[in-house]
């Protein structure tokens, strides 16, 4: 059995590698929407800030965890609409 | 349902990662962007079925308050302000993963735990005072000029020495509460402290480095919590942040330590004088010239942002273009304050992006070039950087419009750019200057065409 920790870095290792062989391919254009868009992606925290919110405990964690679930969700609902709204904006000429 | 939890993660991360890849191309990436939305409400929704969530009215208010102040936020910010705004999301993700980092720590977590604990703390308490500083120099709420101080070396490096030893100890005794105080403390004044020092002009590195820590500490708060979709996407945005990161310096010429520490451009100015006069032209004279130009490129700066001249640049190259000439933007890839800045803002303005021609690609047509016009941008087409090797940014890529038959330049006045850097471009034999805010200029270039 392979212990937790070995096996999550394990996982960041490749995710890294994958990133940069992704990101390597994004056109200059398209720089700022993905830099928002990586931005929302970021966001992800509000996942581990939930199971501390909800665990009942009235205890600082719990505070802790319900504000960071605020501040994380400004993330990810601000940050896909905005990427949202810059994308529809880009547009081929027409020919 | 633990499993499930765990499989619907692994789908999460895949459309991530698809999501991802479609974001790399203009024609796929607002589908892209939308996979990626989907990745992250299955990831939302998978945490949401947690058995260890017994009560969901605090995960309900912190999703309806974030949700409204993100979504008034994004529908409302002006597309020249998007570099601020990114910056400021940018910090309350790493504000999230330092909250989610501290609220991790409960009696009798292993080693390995508390030293993710104090590392997501760490990077998520940097990005959320940088961003603000970042967030504050963008809106010109505070001075965008870079802030050096005597001492400040030391200052940063006690800084350093203090979260180091706080972190050692906070490793060491868990139960003792000041460390983390400590900790938490010094890296909110040291993403102060690594902010300040850098100019305007470098923004573009800043925010895409912050952008990187931002994934990071999710990555971190991914360790802390034993949670592997927080380290997948966290760690493909650490990713993505440090690629952006590389390619600015490299447009730039210059390291990332020179970047974060040399204080560039606060106020040293070269000696070097340049020869040949400055010769002023007049909208009229202007437009006879680019009235007979058949090629035309057109390379913008911050100063277009300014003078929120998008819209009648457009109206301009329309013009051009009806009147038979061929019409292209050179873009430098840190022309603005955010990489990709320039883009946005004529895409905004309807600029079709094919017409969006990068560094490389127009520098080698600028010699069939008519009529260069230079929209608010300085040292991004400043000669020196190929000819004087006393200069300080020589040997930075530029745009080569001196090349160009001739060169307009719209700018309000001979104050130098940003790093004080003299432009012998102003001077040459085939640049005209076209004084004045550039939206006033165009619009009265529009006018004559009309």
């Amino acid at each position: 059995m392979i212990p937790a920790e070995v096996f999550l870095t394990f996982i960041l290792m490749l995710t890294i590698f994958l990133g940069f062989e992704l990101i390597n391919k994004v056109p200059a254009t398209l720089h700022t929407p993905l830099m928002s868009g990586a931005n929302a992606i970021s966001g992800i925290t509000v996942v581990g800030a939930i199971g501390l919110a909800g665990t009942g405990q009235q205890d600082i964690s719990n505070w802790l965890g319900a504000v960071a679930v605020g501040l994380a969700t400004i993330n990810v609902v601000g940050g896909y609409m905005v990427t949202d709204r810059m994308l529809a904006m880009f547009k081929k000429k027409e020919s | 349902m633990d499993t499930v939890i765990q499989f619907s993660y692994v789908i999460s991360a895949a459309l991530f990662i698809f999501g991802l890849k479609q974001l790399g191309s203009p024609a796929t990436a607002r589908r892209g962007n939308m996979i990626s939305a989907i990745a992250m409400l299955i990831a939302i929704v998978a945490a949401l079925l947690d058995q260890g969530i017994v009560e969901y009215q605090w995960i309900a208010i912190g999703f309806l308050v974030g949700a409204i102040i993100g979504g008034l936020a994004a529908r409302l910010v002006q597309m020249t302000s998007m570099p601020e705004m990114v910056a400021l999301f940018n910090g309350f993700g790493g504000m999230a993963s330092l909250l989610v980092g501290w609220a991790a720590l409960a009696p009798g977590s292993a080693t390995f735990t508390l030293v993710t604990i104090i590392i997501s703390i760490l990077i998520g308490g940097v990005t959320f005072t940088g961003s603000m500083i970042a967030y504050g120099k963008l809106s010109e709420r505070i001075g965008s000029g870079a802030v050096l101080f005597s001492g400040q070396q030391v200052v940063n490096s006690l800084i350093v020495l203090g979260i180091l030893g706080g972190a050692v100890m906070f490793c060491l005794q868990p139960e003792n509460i000041n460390w983390l105080y400590l900790v938490v403390a010094l890296s909110l004044v040291f993403g102060v402290m690594a902010v300040i020092p850098i100019g305007g002009a470098d923004m573009p590195v800043v925010i895409s480095l912050l952008n990187s820590y931002s994934g990071l500490a999710a990555c971190a708060a991914g360790f802390a919590v034993n949670n592997n979709i927080l380290i997948v996407a966290g760690a493909l945005v650490g990713a993505s942040g440090i690629i952006l990161t590389q390619i600015m310096c490299k447009a730039m010429n210059r390291s990332l330590a020179n970047v974060l520490f040399s204080g560039f451009g606060s106020g040293k100015t070269e000696t070097t004088a340049v020869e040949g006069e400055i010769k002023p032209i007049t909208a009229d004279d202007a437009y006879y010239i680019l009235e007979a130009a058949s090629n035309v490129a057109i390379i913008p700066g911050y100063g277009m942002a300014v003078a929120q001249a998008q819209h009648v640049v457009k109206e301009l190259a329309e013009l051009l273009e009806k009147n038979g000439a061929e019409v292209n933007f050179g873009i430098h890839p840190v022309a603005g304050r955010m990489p990709g800045h320039m883009n946005v803002l004529l895409a905004e303005a309807d600029v079709p992006y094919d017409q969006l021609l990068e560094m490389d690609d127009i520098n080698p047509r600028m010699e069939n070039v008519d009529v260069a016009i230079v929209i608010g941008a300085n040292d991004v087409v400043n000669p020196a950087a190929r000819e004087n090797e006393g200069s300080p940014i020589y040997g930075m890529p530029v745009i080569n419009v001196d090349k160009a038959r001739t060169v307009f330049v719209l700018k309000r006045s001979m104050a130098s750019g940003f790093a004080g850097i003299e432009n012998p471009l102003f001077y040459k034999d085939n640049t005209r200057m076209l004084f004045g805010d550039a939206k006033e200029s165009i619009s009265g270039l529009v006018r004559e065409f009309s």
